[in-house]
């Protein structure tokens, strides 16, 4: 079995692009290849992925979202695709907005169900036409979407079991100790703005005045 | 819960719970069974019961810090995972790590995938019935984990295998004794199998059970022996080789049934391969460093930091605040026992990772579980379950 190279990967993108049109755009880096496409148009990038004689992805081995809150469409779904027979990988990426639903792919892959469950779960990325869209690792009755940047990485109730209630009981979270981070960034090393600490207190308020 | 259907006494279905503590179900897992009689019609799988939210936790830690996570995803066999974050991140990195780490690395993941076989062969036999295999294959997991525990301190959770190559070399004579396991080791495998292939209780239990094929095997998006079994020809050691893997002589065995017997009968040739790619690892050990590369990611020598100040700047800095990755994106994928274990790094160019995507094999396999269990016996679930695999570490994550 050939092991890939650059060469044919390259073959390959321009390969899939000149026959999806301008329906998407290639990159690779790291020795991979990456697709991105509008939300639209992800299933037929991917029935083509899938079908085609020159690529036969046959395998969905992943799919995952990413959060990234300060773009305009803040969440990225990403799709890792393997084909056997040409023992090649391809990455397929696709940007939507809070509260956009993006086409489900179980009838293409089976495999998506569980990987889409898993997306909404945790991102609360909507998949339109999937056939069972339920929480898949939170606990049961869980409020939120853990993965979320702007959710917190304490939670927000905790558990514990009331020997009085004699059951398991929810609490909002109390932590003897606030959960401190730390970025490590050294302030004399790339600075975008000369403000070293202290010099906030060293500024007068603008509201005073 | 009987549902009566007044229209139709004959009619008997029923929906059972098994699980989630059920000594069958591998760990924390629940299935939701309907049956027609005692035919299974469908399985719904509740997951997420040992969910500990570690890709969220990753993303609040340190590269380094992040690595002891991956030892607490598939337990039986925690250096396998390691493996794939540290090549992601060595990927983003662009760094080369020493010819010893890859040796060692490689010698590290195939005991890693003869303590999973093992435990899987033994638990897959214990479920259908037989009780003497696991005494005697975790007689041989104990002295491999004896192995993790002098390379890395730790038994289990050994955070050995980091980015940059491994944590320590090896202490002087225990490569000498992992080679004099080696044929010990096979001739328990031989018992065992005396014990289990030609057993007409084993194979009435597993033949033709759970037959899974090669299409259904690429639509479910399994890998590792659940692909081989059905006869696909993959492994990523052998098709994407990653180490020195090309380097190994060694078979990869296929499957004809795809049956629970024949997954048993692929992991039993693999915990073979397995020790004979140890041997050849310990006899061709190169000399030198284990861990290394440009960019600063591995600490200094104890001595060094004696007399350098750079030293003890580079190891504290190192410590606290960690190293910075380059920005992008990359997935990186070893063959794990289970499988195709895959991490989906997104960086932001600072020291922690922006994104952490886990692909456990173990997922997809479960998913599976209602496709391949549809027309079994209730009984027959408990075997299929076995025969695929699971440890709820890496599915719940």
């Amino acid at each position: 079995m050939p092991i890939p190279s650059d060469e044919n990967m390259t073959e390959l993108c321009e390969h899939i692009v000149s026959n999806l049109g301008d329906r998407c755009t290639f990159g690779i880096a790291h020795g991979e290849a990456t697709l991105s496409c509008d939300v639209d148009n992800i299933v037929r990038v991917l029935s083509f992925l899938r079908d085609d004689v020159g690529c036969e992805f046959k395998l969905l081995v992943d799919i995952c979202g990413v959060d990234f809150p300060e773009r305009s469409k803040r969440f990225e779904l990403v799709y890792h695709l393997l084909s056997m027979s040409l023992n090649q990988r391809i990455r397929v990426k696709t940007a939507l907005g809070e509260g956009e639903a993006a086409p489900s792919v179980c009838s293409l892959f089976p495999a998506a169900g569980w990987f889409e469950r898993e997306a909404y779960d945790l991102y609360g990325i909507l998949f339109s036409n999937h056939p069972d869209l339920r929480r898949l690792l939170t606990d049961y009755g869980f409020e939120g979407h853990p993965l979320r940047k702007d959710f917190p990485l304490t939670g927000y109730v905790e558990v514990r079991y009331d020997d009085n209630a004699k059951r398991v009981v929810y609490e909002p979270v109390a932590l003897p100790q606030a959960f401190r981070e730390f970025d490590f960034v050294s302030p004399w090393e790339g600075m975008d703005a000369p403000l070293l600490p202290g010099d906030l207190h060293a500024q007068k308020p603008e509201s005073d005045s | 819960m009987k549902q009566e259907n007044p229209a139709n006494p004959e009619e008997r279905k029923f929906t059972i719970n098994f699980g989630p503590q059920h000594p069958a179900a591998h760990g924390v897992l629940r299935l939701v069974l309907d049956l027609d009689g005692e035919i299974v019609e469908r399985i719904d799988p509740h997951i997420g019961l040992l969910h500990r939210g570690t890709e969220k936790l990753i993303e609040h830690k340190t590269y380094l810090q992040a690595v002891p996570y991956f030892d607490r995803l598939d337990y039986v066999a925690p250096m396998n995972q390691e493996h794939a974050f540290a090549l992601a991140v060595e990927a983003l990195l662009d760094i080369k790590i020493p010819k010893r780490a890859q040796y060692i690395r490689m010698l590290y993941s195939e005991i890693g995938r003869l303590l999973s076989h093992i435990l899987n062969i033994t638990t897959q036999a214990m479920d259908v019935g037989a009780l003497t295999p696991p005494l005697w294959g975790f007689e041989e997991r104990e002295k491999l984990m004896v192995f993790y525990e002098r390379a890395s301190g730790s038994r289990m959770h050994a955070a050995y295998i980091r980015p940059g190559g491994v944590h320590q070399d090896l202490p002087p004579q225990l490569l000498q004794d992992i080679l004099d396991f080696c044929a010990p080791c096979a001739k328990t495998l031989d018992d065992i199998e005396d014990l289990l292939t030609e057993n007409r209780i084993f194979k009435q239990r597993n033949v033709g059970i759970g037959v899974f094929d090669a299409d259904a095997v690429q639509a479910w998006g399994c890998s590792g022996v659940m692909a081989r079994a059905a006869g696909l020809e993959w492994d990523l050691r052998r098709s994407q080789p990653y180490e020195a893997y090309e380097e190994m002589r060694f078979e990869i065995p296929i499957g004809k049934n795809a049956d629970c017997y024949d997954r048993y009968l692929l992991r039993m040739e693999e915990c073979r391969q397995s020790l004979d790619i140890m041997k050849q690892c310990i006899e061709r050990m190169p000399d030198g460093e284990v861990s290394g590369g440009e960019g600063k990611i591995a600490p200094p020598p104890r001595a060094e930091m004696k007399s350098s100040m750079e030293a003890l700047i580079h190891h504290f800095k190192l410590y606290t605040e960690g190293y910075h990755v380059p920005a992008g994106e990359v997935y990186r994928a070893v063959e794990a026992p289970k499988g195709e274990f895959g991490v989906y790094l997104v960086s932001d160019g600072s020291n922690k990772p922006y994104r952490c995507k886990i692909r456990a094999p173990g997922f997809a396999h479960l998913q599976a579980m209602d496709e391949i269990s549809k027309g079994h016996m209730l009984a027959d679930v408990s075997a299929i379950l076995g025969s695929i695999d699971i440890v709820f570490g890496e599915v719940d994550r």
